[in-house]
């Protein structure tokens, strides 16, 4: 415990203290959301009805940025061949690393959505509901980064690779993310694709930690 | 955890043991045995697999072939192996006792504390200080305090004198003589002279 304890420290003191990748993916996030209405025109009634989806695209878009600095740092500098050595498993290694990945990307990310949402012209209830979508859908994004990350730490320069190989996984986040928000079909798929989602996230958080374990040992040797 | 390994006494045993990188076969046909309280300095130009072979011997390299066992090891007491390769793992924006406080909690924490096991390699002046501003030295000190931190019985040390002063070879030195009386094991690849008394020299590469 001491150790997961550790490790989960010791990401959140490397990736608050000073280097400012924080604000910079918070940046990044509000710019791609920013520039959609220079896109299409300042269409109110337009923007109002697909700002869930450019804010989920944005969230997606700027937790695939933050993927390369997941593992890759750590196997630079040795720090990787040191957890597969230490006296906790390298599941646990990555489960610390991912909530210490979604506590310094996704929720910097959702604390800054509202000034999105004022930007694309949502109103009140549309807002409080994608907030509520994107806290229980990005824990997955999260999860499946940490695998793509996995799977591409060995390779080198394999930095936008993981992105690539993770973006099918995450379509499914997208589709319950938005259909959370702006219930197509009937009055009732809004609350089931909300425990969609969560249900997504759970299975993603549970599963990832041990897959991406055994990439990363199988890529080491 | 880690204190129950200390008191068995481990040895390693290899039997025709063949370790490379990929196809390349870098050591082949080793068979060699390092009881415990005693050392094996492995010697040999570079590219002779000195690190190979201590990455194959830590585990984190799957050997080609043969065997490797360190009898008397308990599987279920957790790790037994320290490793230090050429990488000291020290990443800036943490202080000097933040990185071997993250080691100790890592590998499991002895009786020795962080502050004392910094004190003890002659880094407690520097406790405070970014670890990413100590000098290749410094760093190799620290990465001896992670051996001290969190007692294991197996020491494979890589180059460990490498950018350390005459104080510093001479207290690596100490350390390695104290491990070795405490029933410790060390595996040590090295180009430079290290005062140890008894220990065994494996020199590779000299026929390939």
């Amino acid at each position: 415990m001491s150790g997961f304890l550790g490790v989960l420290q010791r990401e959140l003191r490397l990736n608050l203290s000073g280097g400012g990748e924080v604000l910079t993916l918070v940046l990044f996030f509000i710019i791609v959301g920013a520039i959609v209405p220079f896109a299409i025109g300042p269409d109110q009634v337009l923007l109002a009805s697909i700002a869930p989806g450019i804010i989920w695209i944005a969230a997606f878009l700027a937790m695939l940025l933050g993927l390369d600095r997941l593992f890759r740092p750590d196997r630079d500098d040795g720090t990787l061949a040191l957890y597969r050595l230490a006296d906790m498993s390298m599941a646990g290694v990555v489960a610390a690393k991912v909530i210490a990945h979604w506590l310094t990307t996704a929720l910097p990310l959702i604390i800054a959505s509202p000034f999105l949402a004022m930007i694309l012209a949502m109103d009140g209830p549309t807002f409080a509901r994608t907030a509520l979508s994107l806290l229980l859908g990005t824990p997955a994004l999260a999860a499946f980064g940490a695998f793509g990350a996995a799977v591409t730490v060995a390779i080198r320069r394999g930095g936008l690779l993981a992105p690539i190989l993770i973006a099918p996984l995450c379509v499914p986040v997208l589709i319950f993310g938005v259909g959370a928000i702006a219930p197509l079909g009937g009055p009732d798929q809004a609350s089931s694709a909300m425990l969609f989602l969560a249900a997504l996230s759970l299975m993603a958080l549970a599963l990832s930690p041990f897959a991406a374990a055994l990439a990363i040992d199988w890529g080491e040797e | 955890m880690t204190q129950g390994q200390v008191q068995h006494r481990i040895n390693l045993k290899t039997q025709a043991l063949a370790c490379g990188r990929g196809d390349a076969v870098l050591v082949a046909d080793l068979s060699l045995e390092v009881a415990a309280g005693s050392a094996l300095l492995l010697r040999g130009p570079n590219g002779a697999g000195k690190s190979t072979l201590l990455l194959t011997l830590a585990g984190l390299l799957r050997p080609i072939s043969g065997t490797l066992v360190f009898e008397g090891a308990d599987p279920e007491a957790g790790p037994f192996i320290h490793h230090c390769g050429h990488k000291n793992a020290v990443r800036p924006r943490l202080t000097v006792l933040e990185t071997l406080r993250f080691w100790a909690d890592l590998n499991g924490s002895g009786p020795l504390p962080p502050a004392a096991a910094l004190e003890r390699v002659g880094l407690a002046r520097t406790a405070r200080v970014d670890a990413g501003y100590l000098s290749a030295g410094q760093q190799r000190r620290l990465v001896l305090a992670r051996l001290l931190v969190s007692p294991r019985p197996v020491w494979l040390l890589d180059e460990p004198s490498a950018a350390l002063d005459a104080a510093g070879r001479e207290l690596m030195a100490a350390l390695l003589v104290d491990h070795l009386e405490s029933g410790g094991l060390a595996v040590i690849a090295t180009h430079d002279d290290i005062a140890l008394p008894g220990a065994a020299t494996l020199t590779l590469g000299a026929e390939a």
